[in-house]
Order: structure tokens, then C-alpha cells, then sequence
């Protein structure tokens, strides 16, 4: 096997699927919560993504990619057994949620995928959790049986096509309702998403955690282009999180970060498509 | 005799293209500048120099036409020529000690003629002496300058030499930092090469402190070599610097020369202000400005101290000058304005100098009443730069300063055995040709170390 070589592809959903590369130096001491940022070709640019899963013993990690812009599709082109240009990691700060023992996930589209392997780590641990998942509409859930094995799992539609009809938050409302009780909600989906739960969760008393996807180069702290403003102060995504306080983030400098170049973005994508 | 001027490319046209700005001396140019030299038997150049060039004996080799003696002399004592006659603030080093300066025509053009000697000897293919490789096994952490020089030197030595590098690319700052029309990156390339034909191993995507920790690097190897570079870019703490359309110089230079995204095939993108702002005046200040410039805006440098202060090197403040970059100085920004969350001006005070702080300069102090607004479309912040936390938040074992830079002494030796550091990781954000120096150092400590743990 070739240094990051693509080993498997798998489809999700519509428009994301699962990769599985060789990477052996970032498989050795990758942990749940960290990131890779890879290349596709000589010409591209410089994306994370987070770990989604790993194997040291097939020097394997895994991600779930939704393809959105460039990158993404130019992702989703390649086949299996060709080889990415670049994939650098583990980056980033892993998870701790050890200091909790009663936790609820909230993954909202594409953030289950960083969901997934915090299940995964917490069922290990035999910690008591719930997860919520929630998406547009029916076709946009993945691993729905693996989350269920897992741990008590809720899902939510905005059209309701599967699960209840709503958003997490109301979801996160009902559970509370039922006199559920949490030490910490860990949320990952969109940045509105995370600054409502990050929200609600503050009102109910509940320490919330969420992760940053914001833009990124180098993800080593060189640059700079992944400040996110929490609790008044510049933090760095990459080597400060990318998981944060949801409660200190300032989610709306960060929508408006997150945009900085979608027309850009979007002309790439519409040379791409033809 | 004055010094001779080297041939640049006309400002007018070099505005809309990346192709390096000076172009070199001609043999004859090189000729005539390298006579001008008047051999000192006691060379006060040479102190200037902070890797001790033989400058002197290269240029009547120069004068001699032994271009090959010229080059073997240089590379006693630098690696990397091509990139020091290009980079190295020279009017502040050797240049400054020449004997010539005030009264005799100007300083003889050493760091030209080092460059020209350098480029004749990559253009003519001339590589580097190895001896037979030994049993050591040395990691270099990092690829710029500090760590190119240090792999070089244990390379020419005979030690095995493994170079870690967190990027794609290899050659640190010189990749990402400095740009095209400085600093050619075919240049780099070749220099790099170089290394490699040493029996160098490059391994690119590798963070150390993330993707192998440093104790697990001293399981491995003899030794250890960090030389990681300056990191976090700090920003002015200002209103409104996380509007989109606000850059980091790291950010902004790393998009435009590793990423390459002037140009057309690149997938990186970067936002082309109209009309940008620079804040600072240092080198990266510099380039930060002549990258925008050659990407279409109107520039404006703003700094809060004098002409007199700005830390750049002379010729990078020239060319940036002859590029049209508009100097504001005397003037600091207090807020970055925006509409819908992008960048759409500046509020800025006037400063006026009082008296000479901790650095010898005076201090500048805000003239009251001096507030006002300029319009801009995009910001690049070059303030330079914190230590990052990477190493230190993983090896709890090495010393730091309470400013996070790594404790070493002047030989590179840090709190660790068999673990030395250099350059800007050391000394905080310094110059190419210091981080030279300390790769120098600490290759021959660690050849020491390694030699009398033999007997």
C-alpha cells in the first residue's frame, strides 16, 4: 500500500461519502475530536476534515466528507487505490469529555460524522449518553444503525420524513421535559445550529461544548486564518481547539468568517461542474 | 570608484508580474564590483557576518575568475548562498563593516557578489562534497533555514540526517514566507536538491508534537535538532480584526506563495482587495505589500513610528517605494470598520515620537486629537509573530522562557540531552542568516556530543 492511498470509498448519503486512507504515521496517535488537513493534486488547496474513525492496526483513518466546494468534489472523483497528495494530522486537540458522566451528543447534517466516533469512544468508556441526530429531511442520515447500537438515539427531520418534525433544539427541550438530566451537551453540525443548542443549553444550566470547522491553511498555528473570537479573546481553531466552550464563542463572527470566500468557492465549483 | 547598482526589473512592469525583481550581475558587473574589494588583512567584514563568510579570499577568487574556489570558500561557512546574497540584510552585517562605505564609493556589494558566485555554481550544476556516510542518525525538526543548515552540515559530516517538515512543502519561511519575485522558488528547490544529494531524507506532512512526538524522535535517532520557526502571528487587538477580509501576513503570504494562488490553476483562493492596508513595516511588511500590489490594489503601508525605524532592509523599502506603496507613517490603527461583516476602513491616530524606550527608539505617542478614517477593502496585519505552542505543550521535559520560546545556549544545547534547538523558535522572530548561524552551531555541538560518546 502507497502512502496516503485511498483504500475504500463509500457513500453515505447523497453527496457524502466515507474515505478510508493509508496513512500510518497519522493512524499511530490519532484520537477522536482531531483533524486532517489534505491535498487531492498538486494544484489544490489546504482542507481539514475531521477523524472519523482510525485503525493502528491497518494504519488506516477515516473521513466523512460532504461535498460542498472544490475540493470536495474533486474528493469525490478519485477512485479507490489512487493517492492523495497530501494528508497531514493528527491536528488539533483530541476530546475530553471525562470529567462527565452523563453526556448528550447533538450532531446536526455533516457534524455527525465528528459525533460518530465520540459515541463510539463513550460506549468504550460504558458512559451513560444519548445522542441526537438531526438533517434537512430522511436521506441525509448515515450510520443510523451503528448510532443506534450505541446509545438511546433521536432523530430529527425540518420536514419530518424520519424522526420527529423540528429542530435539535426542540428535541434537546423534550428531554429535559422528561426530566433527563445532562452534565454537558457536545453539539457539531452548522454554526447556526451550535449557537442555538450552545443557547438553550446556557439557559438550562448545562455546560455545552461544540467544534470549530472554520477555514483553514496550515493548521499549525502559522497562520492565523482559523481565529475564532471566544470569551472575548482570538483563539486558534487549530491549536487551541477546535473544540470550544459553546457558551463563549462569538458564533457570528464566525458565520461571517466562514464566508469569506464563497464567491470564490462558488465560481470554482461551476467550472468544475461545467 | 562607486559601487556598482545591480540591474533590477523596471517597477512599472514588474508591478503585474511574480518574476524576481533584482536580476543579478552580468560577469562583467560582477568583475568590476569584485576589484573594488581592497582585500583588508584583517577584514572587518567577516565580524559582520554571523556565519563568518571568508568574504574577502571569495572575492579575489571572484576577481581571479576561480569561480569554483569562490564557491568552495563560501560554503565552508554558508549553505545557502543563493538564498543569503538574496535575503540577508547585508547593509546591516558584512556591508556595514566595509572599509569603503563612507568615503570610498559605498560598501563593496558582498551580498551581490555571494549571490552571483551561488547562482553560477547551481546554473553549473556544482554540488556539495559528502564524506562516507557513519553510523549517527540525527532528526531535524523543521525546514527552514536553521534546519537546512544544520542537516546540511551533519550531511557533509557523514551523519544520517531525517528532516521532519509540518507543511507539504520543504524550506519553511523561504516556501511560505518569502515570495517569487524575491526569492525564486526553483531557487529553493535547488538548494534543496542539494541536501538531498547529500543522502538527506525529507519527510513532508509531518507535525512533530502531533504526528511523532520529540521523546519518540530521541528514542529513534542520536540526536535531536529542533528548529521549528517563530509561529503565531500576532495581531493589533483592535476592533473589528476578525472581519472577513483581514489577513494575517502569515496567512496572506502563505496563500500566495506556498499555495500559489496568484495563479490561475491554483485551488487556493485569496480575497484581491482594491484598495488594501498593511500594518507594519518590517520585511514581511514589505513583501505582504509588493504581493498585493502585484495582485492589482492600491497600497497603503501604515506604521507608527518614522521612516528612520522601519526595521525592513533598505532595498526592500526602495522597491517597495519604486512599486508605488504609499507610506503612512506616523500613524497607527485604532479600529478596522466594516459593513456586512467585510473590511470597508481604517480609524487611524496620528503618532508623534517622544522619548527612546527599552529598544533605544523613541516611543511614539498618540497626538491627541488626530483621529480619522481612510477607506480600504482588505487589511494585511504584520506585526510578527509568538511563539507556537506545538512542542511545548507536548514535551513537557524542554525548558521555555516565560515568553514560550525554547531555552538553548549559544551552542544549541537545550535542558535535554541529546535535544538541541535554533533559530527564530529560540530567538523569537529574527533574521534568515541568525537562524543559519544557530543551525551552524548546533550541527558541531551535536557532532561533538556524538563523536566523544564514540571514544
Amino acid at each position: 500500500m502507497e502512502k496516503f492511498q485511498i483504500l475504500s470509498k463509500t457513500d453515505l448519503c447523497p453527496r457524502v461519502k466515507e474515505y478510508v486512507v493509508y496513512a500510518p504515521m497519522v493512524a499511530r496517535h490519532a484520537k477522536a475530536g482531531q483533524f486532517v488537513i489534505l491535498r487531492t493534486d498538486e494544484n489544490g488547496e489546504r482542507v481539514p476534515f475531521t477523524i472519523c474513525d482510525y485503525s493502528r492496526e491497518n494504519c488506516t483513518v477515516s473521513i466523512m466528507v460532504q461535498e460542498v466546494g472544490a475540493t470536495t468534489m474533486r474528493l469525490a472523483s478519485m477512485k479507490v487505490g489512487e493517492c492523495l497528495k497530501d494528508f497531514v494530522g493528527p491536528l488539533g486537540n483530541p476530546t475530553d469529555l471525562s470529567q462527565f458522566d452523563s453526556i448528550l451528543l447533538v450532531g446536526g447534517g455533516i457534524g455527525s460524522a465528528v459525533i460518530y466516533p465520540q459515541a463510539k469512544q463513550l460506549k468504550a468508556e460504558n458512559k451513560n449518553f444519548e445522542i441526537i441526530l438531526g438533517a434537512r429531511n430522511k436521506d441525509l442520515f448515515f450510520y443510523l444503525d451503528e448510532f443506534k447500537s450505541l446509545a438511546p438515539t433521536h432523530i430529527v427531520t425540518d420536514d419530518g420524513s424520519i424522526g420527529t418534525k423540528g429542530l435539535v433544539t426542540d428535541k434537546i427541550n423534550e428531554l429535559i421535559g422528561e426530566g433527563k438530566r445532562f452534565d454537558v451537551i457536545f453539539a457539531v453540525g452548522p454554526l447556526p445550529m451550535m449557537k442555538f443548542v450552545a443557547k438553550l443549553a446556557t439557559n438550562l444550566g448545562i455546560k455545552s461544548i461544540v467544534s470549530m470547522n472554520s477555514l483553514m491553511v496550515d493548521g499549525t498555528g502559522m497562520c492565523g486564518c482559523c481565529r475564532v473570537t471566544v470569551d472575548g479573546k482570538v483563539k486558534y481553531a487549530c491549536i487551541d481547539g477546535p473544540e470550544f466552550d459553546g457558551s463563549l464563542v462569538d458564533y457570528d463572527e464566525a458565520i461571517t468568517r466562514s464566508s469569506t470566500y464563497r464567491e470564490i468557492e462558488q465560481t470554482h465549483v461551476c467550472n468544475i461542474r461545467g | 570608484m562607486d559601487r556598482v547598482v545591480m540591474p533590477t526589473q523596471n517597477p512599472a512592469e514588474r508591478i503585474h508580474n511574480f518574476k524576481e525583481v533584482a536580476l543579478g550581475f552580468t560577469p562583467s558587473l560582477a568583475l568590476e564590483e569584485a576589484s573594488r574589494c581592497l582585500g583588508c588583512k584583517n577584514p572587518p567584514c567577516m565580524a559582520g557576518c554571523p556565519v563568518g563568510v571568508k568574504i574577502p579570499t571569495f572575492i579575489s577568487q571572484v576577481k581571479a575568475g576561480d569561480m569554483d574556489g569562490a564557491y568552495r570558500t563560501i560554503t565552508i561557512d554558508n549553505n545557502l548562498p543563493a538564498i543569503c546574497g538574496r535575503v540577508c540584510p547585508q547593509e546591516h552585517q558584512c556591508e556595514n563593516l566595509c572599509v569603503r562605505k563612507v568615503k570610498l564609493g559605498g560598501s563593496v556589494a558582498i551580498g551581490a557578489l555571494e549571490r552571483y558566485v551561488a547562482d553560477w555554481a547551481l546554473d553549473n550544476g556544482v554540488m556539495p562534497e559528502k564524506r562516507d556516510s557513519n553510523r549517527f542518525k540525527v532528526a531535524v525538526v523543521g525546514s527552514g533555514p536553521a534546519g537546512l543548515t544544520c542537516a546540511s552540515d551533519l550531511a557533509k559530516a557523514g551523519v544520517n540526517v531525517t528532516i521532519f517538515e509540518a507543511l507539504h512543502e520543504v524550506g519553511g519561511v523561504l516556501v511560505y514566507g518569502i515570495p517569487e519575485f524575491r526569492l525564486p522558488k526553483e531557487l529553493v528547490k535547488k538548494e534543496i536538491a542539494k541536501l538531498a544529494s547529500l543522502g538527506v531524507k525529507i519527510e513532508t506532512n509531518v507535525v512533530v508534537g502531533k504526528t511523532i512526538f520529540v521523546h519518540e524522535l530521541l528514542d529513534e535517532f542520536d540526536a535531536v535538532f529542533i528548529g521549528t520557526g517563530a509561529g503565531l502571528p500576532m495581531f493589533l487587538g483592535v476592533k473589528g480584526e476578525n472581519l472577513s477580509g483581514v489577513y494575517s501576513a502569515n496567512e496572506y503570504l502563505t496563500r500566495v506563495n506556498l499555495m500559489k494562488a496568484y495563479e490561475e490553476s491554483s485551488s487556493t483562493p485569496i480575497l484581491k482587495g482594491k484598495s488594501v492596508v498593511v500594518v507594519g513595516a518590517g520585511n514581511v511588511a514589505m513583501d505582504a505589500s509588493r504581493t498585493a500590489r502585484r495582485l492589482g490594489a492600491e497600497v497603503t503601508l501604515v506604521y507608527r513610528r518614522s521612516r528612520a525605524e522601519m526595521p525592513a532592509r533598505e532595498e526592500e523599502i526602495l522597491h517597495a517605494e519604486e512599486e508605488g506603496i504609499k507610506f503612512n507613517l506616523l500613524t497607527n490603527p485604532v479600529e478596522i470598520l466594516g459593513e456586512g461583516g467585510k473590511v470597508s476602513g481604517m480609524r487611524l491616530v496620528k503618532m508623534a515620537l517622544g522619548e527612546p524606550d527599552a529598544s533605544g527608539r523613541r516611543r511614539p505617542v498618540v497626538v491627541e486629537g488626530s483621529e480619522h478614517e481612510i477607506k480600504c477593502d482588505q487589511v494585511i496585519v504584520a506585526l510578527g509573530t509568538s511563539p507556537n505552542p506545538i512542542i511545548k505543550n507536548s514535551f513537557k521535559d524542554l525548558a521555555f522562557s516565560p515568553k514560550g520560546t525554547i531555552l538553548a545556549d549559544e551552542d544549541g544545547k537545550t535542558n535535554v540531552d541529546r535535544l538541541y534547538a535554533g533559530g527564530d523558535a529560540i530567538t523569537g522572530a529574527a533574521t534568515l542568516i541568525l537562524a543559519m548561524g544557530a543551525g551552524k552551531k548546533s550541527a558541531s555541538s551535536i557532532l561533538n556530543q556524538l563523536q566523544s560518546a564514540e571514544k
